[in-house]
């Protein structure tokens, strides 16, 4: 199954080898990671997706937290979250079909950020099946280039009822 | 006052408290050993080859229970140290080894001798550091000290360009170390010891799974204390050995691919599995998925990760062995009652039905060609009152001793469980006779590892280290053999080493003293003769070079499906077989 895990790092030179070097080693699968500073400084913020059984991920889990330069493991999928993931698709745009380009921009809200007579490249963002829905439709014209960030995701914020409850006694 | 980088190093080592360091000078490092060169607080013990280095701090580590220090320099020098790092990380044995590097200036530029010594050591080191500024020198290594011994030891890689060595700093030891990702849990959450005790009183089979993480936590006394009080039968991991004295009567032995019959038989149809301080190697587990069927399993480990990676756990328990069984047996003093004894009778019964049914054994004939179990068990018969330590090569030596060579306490084992490194045993011998060196130290080794590390009998004589190498000598890669003799029809391919060298004239060239023991009546006169010499000697003892070790589980099998002994189509194939692997039958043996 796949799961989004959100890892904390120091951010210092060589840590994503070691992130890297730790799947890489036990054979666990990345199918995409990102990473890039937090609002510290001296910190990065990673999204790696992976998947694998409750075992695995469970070891992946563990595994990356006893990483010395790994500060926090989140695995998101744990509780509710939001996705999303840019792709930056280059297009091949024959006069006839250049309105049909922009059509099926518009549909998924993606914009075009660059044009040429013969290109547009459009900037789309969303959860992986939107992503896979335009570019299924804009294959059929001809895709040049495709880039895609990989995903970032973030826990939802839980909703606090109205009134305050007793809180439960939570164990470890 | 500024020091040189250098000299930094060397107050760090100081305020650590390192005696004795291995090491094996360089390029990158000159200025290093200058300045120890210059100072008379710790030894510098100089290696013949970098990997000896390593296990040399590996033995020093196991024997001491301190971290032990090696220094190298850059490139080949770095590329030496990974086996002993690798085996370092898989037998969780602290270690700081300080390595040169090019200057900063130089690198990635394939500079001479150059190599890139973090991307190398990453996977084989629980941490490493590059160290680019002096500034930062004196804090890195009081956290690779920090990081080597605390939580899961561990090697610890610190990675020193040249002229980070030669440039000048304020000097300051850090007397605290904060390090945001790294918070090792010692005690056990209270909850679950609570439960562990619960299904402790309720288990009617239950057995202690012992291994190396009761040595490192020094918890033999909370061990000892927690059997006697539940008289549970306790197994040891070959890693675990020395935690629980091999000849008290709880003790089953070591269990695993080789262990005792009872250990194995215990395991396998117990009612609760009690793990402290092992990680469930395939060695000890056999077939993961039929490893004790029948058990709760309890798991009591420092490193997260160890815990549900190969089998399913009911009662984990994240801490430190000493902090949690502490816990644990003050639960239990309070709440066991009735005579224990009595209590498990019936699985005593059992258990001692086992014992008897397949004790260890061998036949040994008074005229006939020296059995290998046998110098293993008058070496110990012959020393056990001198409390000795005790080193291995790896294969089927290493495990006749681990069988047979009962140790009474933790730290005199010093053994290559997880990587299985042949050549470990000479200079992890040395490293602890470095650190005690009024101790008696002997090394077990075969006829194949120890040429892996030989050239350390060098270092032995000129640093007197008067270590006791016994070489069961069978001609033989002999665990190799074993397996082909098992599962390859008796083809030896590459396994046979014929008669060379002389390991008394290779002993008596670098200085040692070299004896010879021909005859199962010349053994214990021999034995007796080499402990008794203050210089480094090695004992070779031609041994019976077709003997199996037994009990073993063949890979990927049951723990309670054992080979007790030769199968009888190999007993067929070997009853014309050559009594001596003597060059003469060397035909009949390679056509066997």
């Amino acid at each position: 199954m796949e799961h989004i895990i959100s890892v904390t790092v120091e951010n210092k030179f060589g840590v994503l080898s070691r992130v890297a070097g730790l799947f890489s080693g036990r054979g666990f699968n990345i199918e995409s990671l990102s990473v890039a500073p937090t609002l510290d400084p001296s910190m990065s913020q990673m999204t790696i997706v992976t998947s694998g059984d409750e075992r695995i991920v469970e070891q992946i889990v563990k595994q990356l937290n006893k990483l010395i330069d790994v500060i926090k493991v989140v695995d998101l999928n744990e509780s509710d979250f939001v996705s999303r993931e840019t792709a930056l698709i280059k297009v091949h745009t024959k006069a006839e079909d250049r309105a049909e380009a922009l059509r099926i921009a518009d549909i998924f809200r993606a914009n075009v950020i660059d044009s040429t007579p013969s290109t547009y490249t459009i900037e789309v963002t969303g959860d992986p099946k939107k992503l896979e829905a335009i570019i299924n439709l804009l294959q059929p014209l001809g895709i040049k280039e495709l880039i895609r960030t990989g995903r970032v995701a973030i826990a939802r914020e839980a909703i606090r009822p109205a009134v305050s409850q007793p809180k439960k006694l939570v164990r470890e | 006052m500024k020091l040189t980088g250098s000299e930094i190093l060397i107050e760090c080592l100081r305020a650590e408290g390192v005696k004795t360091i291995f090491a094996l000078p360089g390029g990158v490092v000159l200025k290093i050993f200058d300045m120890l060169h210059q100072q008379k607080d710790i030894e510098v013990v100089l290696t013949r080859h970098e990997q000896g280095a390593g296990h040399m701090a590996e033995g020093y580590a196991k024997a001491t229970g301190k971290a032990g220090v090696c220094l190298v320099t850059s490139g080949p020098g770095m590329t030496n140290v990974i086996t002993a790092l690798a085996d370092a990380y898989m037998d969780s044995v602290p270690l700081v080894c300080i390595s040169g590097q090019v200057s900063t200036s130089l690198i990635g530029n394939d500079a001479f001798q150059e190599a890139d010594n973090i991307g190398l050591s990453r996977p084989c080191t629980k941490y490493n550091f590059l160290v680019k500024d002096v500034n930062d020198l004196a804090t890195t290594i009081k956290e690779a000290f920090y990081i080597a011994t605390t939580g899961r030891p561990g090697p610890v890689l610190v990675d020193i360009p040249k002229d980070v060595s030669m440039a000048k700093a304020e000097f300051t030891y850090p007397s605290s170390v904060a390090i945001r990702g790294y918070n090792p849990t010692y005690e056990g959450n209270k909850w679950q010891i609570k439960q562990a005790a619960e299904a402790i009183m309720k288990a009617k089979k239950p057995i202690l799974y012992v291994g190396g993480g009761v040595v490192f936590s020094q918890a033999a006394k909370e061990l000892l204390e927690l059997a006697e009080m539940t008289q549970i039968p306790v197994d040891m991991t070959l890693m675990g050995l020395g935690a629980f004295p091999g000849e008290h009567p709880l003790s089953m032995g070591m269990m695993g691919m080789h262990g005792t019959y009872c250990a194995n038989m215990a395991v396998h149809y117990s009612d609760l599995v009690i793990a402290v301080g092992a990680r469930f190697d395939d060695r000890v587990t056999g077939k993961v998925s039929e490893f004790c069927p029948f058990a709760k399993v309890i798991h009591i480990d420092i490193d997260p990760t160890s815990i549900r990676k190969n089998i399913h756990v009911d009662i984990p328990i994240v801490g430190d062995c000493k902090a949690v069984l502490r816990e644990l047996n003050q639960i239990l003093r309070a709440t066991v009652n009735g005579n224990q004894k009595d209590l498990r009778k019936p699985w005593w019964d059992q258990i001692r039905d086992w014992q008897q049914a397949h004790p260890l054994a061998y036949q040994q004939d008074a005229d006939g060609a020296i059995k290998p179990q046998h110098v293993v068990r008058r070496l110990y018969e012959l020393t056990k009152d001198r409390d000795p330590i005790v080193a291995t090569d790896v294969g089927q030596h290493q495990m006749w001793t681990a069988q047979y060579f009962k140790l009474a306490r933790p730290n005199r084992w010093l053994t290559s469980g997880g990587l299985g490194t042949m050549g470990f045993g000479l200079p992890a011998a040395m490293g602890a006779q470095a650190a005690f060196r009024d101790r008696l130290v002997l090394c077990v080794a075969g006829d194949g590892s120890i040429q892996m590390n030989m050239q350390e009998m060098a270092t032995a004589v000129v640093s007197k280290l008067p270590v006791k190498v016994i070489i069961l000598n069978n001609r033989f890669h002999g665990m190799v053999r074993q397996w082909q003799d098992l599962f390859y029809e008796g083809r030896y391919a590459s396994s046979y080493l014929e008669t060379t060298p002389d390991f008394v004239k290779l002993a008596e060239a670098y200085g040692a003293v070299g004896l010879r023991a021909n005859k199962v009546g010349d053994l214990d006169a021999v034995l007796k003769e080499a402990v008794g010499i203050e210089k480094p000697v090695i004992v070779d003892v031609p041994t019976y070079p077709f003997e199996n070790c037994y009990p073993m589980i063949p890979a990927g099998g049951c723990n309670h499906e054992m080979i007790l002994e030769d199968p009888p189509e190999l007993k067929q194939r070997m009853a014309g077989a050559p009594s001596t692997g003597s060059d003469e039958s060397k035909d009949t043996i390679l056509t066997a």
